[in-house]
């Protein structure tokens, strides 16, 4: 018996943004299905994966993950050259120095450590800022001004601080990740804001801020499929791509930071525990619609990449 | 194919007596038409509109119950494709697979490690689903020998996978009673497999080599009288099995496609590669699937399994509660610092990990909020410093302490005055997001 394939007919689709400059930038989005339905739509570009560097010692990382990299946790620019050697295709900088409590560097200090990191690489570079609102909006147009042309992906822009990462994305020729709080409304209204700034929406990236299996994952897995939903029907204020930190929540979970289960149930090995908990976090997300993955262990860049070429092959019929 | 409510309405009795639930017989036909009633919720209803409106009437995916007793499995009766359209019915069965050419050593050493995939999240308890017996020998003899010995060493129930009918016939013989899913009819075997599953009343999976082959042989299952069925496409690589689950689901549900209505099987199984295999099974698990069957048992491959598993099919709509009591995090003594958060779990889950992050060892304590965020209990009344005040002095957290402050959400900052005055505690206002709770104990705790 033959069976018809039942196809939907999307009338639109997500937005494809630009990161970096020459033959390694990357493109993300673009996508006229949802994910990896490719009998009625276009998955034209391979999800990105940065991995993550920071500007300060990562102290809190569990020794698991420290041990992967080696000695170069101390040096931001090994540190990315080593993320590049690892087979990342984009570097995602954290600014860490700049948090009150770490440091409180100044706009030039932070500055000086983007462009030094970003000369060093061939490959696209995210900036993130300390995560404190009004500190990243006072560094940022230093640091924007400094990688003027690199065609970056800076924020994360908030409701709070977005004006000042905006303008300086506007005037340098950057992205920026557009973050808001597990909640399609917010996400839609801040995009909204940003554009109204004369931002195109194709240098936009959506962070729902996402949660790690087992730690809400759930809650950005339905927003994520909303907004996809949402971009395929034709919302261009959902339309854009989305960004997850994988690394950073999936590496909270006690489930990949502990070597066994505190309350005495048998976990298994440490490794295979954990490099899962980040990938699967990363590989659920990309089945609700994620297009940028930040991620921390090299193993799980591999392992990500080994599945993404799988199931990249597309149903027959 | 579908009926409209209209053509329901027609075969309908037209008594308005309520007596469905419904107001009126229209409102229940439209309700029918919705796959949201189910016919027999109507008591006079004629024989010759049962027969009529029998397809229509039918869940658009089938409740199908592998196993007896306290470890039955019920997998289908799926009504969405999104979770967020209405919520995921019945978690994706895990099964893991034990091979009928190991020793009887390995067999019971494997069996062993399944029963002991044992796993507490928030108090609850979880495991896996089924043990699935593979005829690798191909020697039927061998076959009865291992469904024995693991029939007889664990407490789920079995999924008997041959394709050879004489050693599923002879399986049965031993293992029928615990209802054990037969795996599986295909184009070559389906009229003595379908005989098997009547003859032995147990669940029968149906496996074609594709999604035509496979349509044309639940066609030529169901004819042969036998429904409780599950399907599978054949399909082995994660990408091709993607489209045949989204298929099958899609065709179920949005054409009431009659073949594809029952719930589908998917094999991650790959023993080369345990990472790869589990994150096909989590793919499988998010799109689809009613069982996964996986080869290892290895904890640190199963527990995240089991744990998107959790996630994928809690309601949406409604959200899940930690219990409300005084939480210990990294052992802390009488001069820790106190948290006050809410019951909504992934509100607690990020204040626990947040200051779990921050090395200062410190309690929190949800309040209950029947499972809804700061803000929103807030909002609800939920949260109010009279609420908040008992609750404190019910679980006795004064007699933990050698201080008196405790620290409240930043977002809630306006209840600290009457909150101090109601439980005699001096009171801090917190960080806002929890995300501040390290460098807020940095800044202010000391």
């Amino acid at each position: 018996m033959a069976v018809t394939i039942l196809k939907e007919r999307w009338t639109s689709k997500v937005a494809e943004v630009t990161i970096g400059e020459g033959p390694k930038a990357v493109k993300v989005g673009g996508d006229s299905t949802l994910p990896y339905l490719t009998f009625e739509g276009q998955v034209p570009n391979a999800p990105v994966v940065a991995l993550e560097v920071s500007d300060v010692y990562p102290e809190d990382w569990p020794e698991i993950l420290k041990n992967a990299w080696g000695d170069v946790l101390s040096d931001p620019v090994a540190w990315a050259k080593k993320a590049v050697e690892f087979g990342a295709d984009a570097v995602a900088l954290r600014l860490d120095s700049a948090h009150p409590d770490k440091g409180n560097a100044s706009a030039e200090d932070v500055a000086r450590t983007a462009k030094a990191v970003a000369d060093a690489i061939d490959v696209p570079l995210i900036v993130l800022g300390c995560g404190v609102e009004e500190k990243d909006a006072e560094i940022f147009p230093t640091v924007g001004e400094v990688l003027q042309g690199k065609n970056c992906l800076i924020g994360c822009a908030t409701q709070e601080n977005y004006n000042s990462i905006v303008a300086t994305a506007l005037v340098n020729g950057h992205s920026v990740i557009a973050s808001s709080p597990l909640d399609i409304n917010l996400a839609k209204q801040l995009n909204i804001l940003i554009t109204e700034m004369n931002l195109p929406s194709d240098r936009i990236v959506i962070d729902p801020l996402i949660g790690a299996l087992g730690y809400g994952i759930e809650y950005a897995y339905s927003i994520m499929e909303r907004a996809r939903l949402g971009a395929l029907t034709g919302d261009k204020m959902l339309a854009m791509p989305i960004i997850c930190f994988v690394g950073q929540e999936s590496w909270k979970a006690k489930e990949a930071k502990d070597e066994g289960s505190p309350e005495g149930y048998d976990w298994g090995g440490q490794y295979t525990r954990a490099i899962l908990w980040e990938v699967m976090t990363a590989t659920t997300l990309l089945q609700a619609g994620g297009h940028l993955f930040l991620m921390r262990h090299p193993d799980s860049l591999k392992q990500f990449k080994d599945h993404v070429a799988a199931i990249s092959k597309g149903a027959q019929y | 194919m579908a009926l409209t409510g209209l053509e329901i309405y027609k075969q309908l009795p037209k008594k308005n007596c309520k007596e469905c639930g419904q107001p009126t017989c229209l409102a229940f036909a439209m309700q029918l038409a919705a796959g949201k009633a189910s016919l027999e919720a109507c008591p006079y209803v004629s024989d010759a509109a049962k027969e009529f409106l029998g397809a229509a009437s039918a869940p658009p995916i089938a409740l199908v119950k592998i196993g007896t007793g306290e470890k039955e499995l019920s997998i289908g009766n799926e009504t969405v494709l999104f979770r967020h359209d209405k919520r995921f019915e019945h978690p994706t069965g895990i099964a893991i697979e034990v091979y009928d050419d190991m020793s009887a050593e390995e067999i019971a050493a494997k069996v062993d490690a399944i029963n002991k995939l044992v796993f507490d999240r928030v108090g609850q308890i979880h495991e896996v689903d089924l043990v699935a017996v593979v005829n690798r020998s191909g020697d039927a003899g061998k076959f009865v020998e291992a469904v024995k010995a693991v029939q007889g060493a664990t407490k789920y129930p079995l999924i008997l996978i041959s394709s050879d009918v004489n050693a599923m016939g002879q399986a049965l013989e031993v293992a029928a009673a615990g209802k054990p899913l037969v795996y599986a009819a295909t184009a070559e075997n389906y009229e003595a497999m379908t005989e098997l599953a009547k003859k032995y009343q147990v669940p029968l999976a149906v496996k074609g080599s594709n999604l035509n082959e496979l349509a044309e042989l639940v066609e030529k299952v169901t004819a042969l009288g036998w429904k409780e069925l599950v399907i599978d496409s054949g399909a082995r690589e994660v990408a091709q099995a993607l489209g045949d689950l989204t298929q099958i689901r899609r065709k179920a549900l949005k054409e009431k496609f009659r073949p594809f209505g029952y719930p589908a099987i998917a094999f991650a199984s790959n023993p080369e590669n345990p990472l790869q295999e589990a994150i096909d099974a989590g793919v499988y698990i998010a799109k689809y699937a009613g069982i996964v069957v996986i080869s290892s048992a290895d904890p640190a491959v199963v527990l995240p399994l089991i744990t998107l598993r959790l996630n994928i099919y809690t309601d949406p709509q409604k959200p899940i509660a930690v219990e409300a009591k005084i939480y210990e995090i990294g052992n802390p003594g009488p001069d820790a610092p106190v948290f006050i958060t809410t019951n909504f779990s992934l509100t607690y889950f990020c204040v626990a990990g947040d200051v779990e992050a921050s090395r200062v060892p410190a309690y929190v304590i949800p309040i209950d909020t029947d499972g809804i965020s700061v803000l929103t209990a807030w909002a609800a009344g939920k949260y109010s410093p009279e609420k908040i005040a008992e609750d404190l002095k019910n679980l006795g957290i004064k007699d933990k302490i050698n201080h008196n402050k405790i620290i409240i959400p930043g977002h809630v900052a306006v209840l600290s005055g009457k909150l101090a005055e109601l439980s005699g505690f001096e009171v801090i206002v917190g960080p806002r997001e929890s995300s501040g709770i390290p460098s807020f104990l940095k800044q202010r705790w000391n």
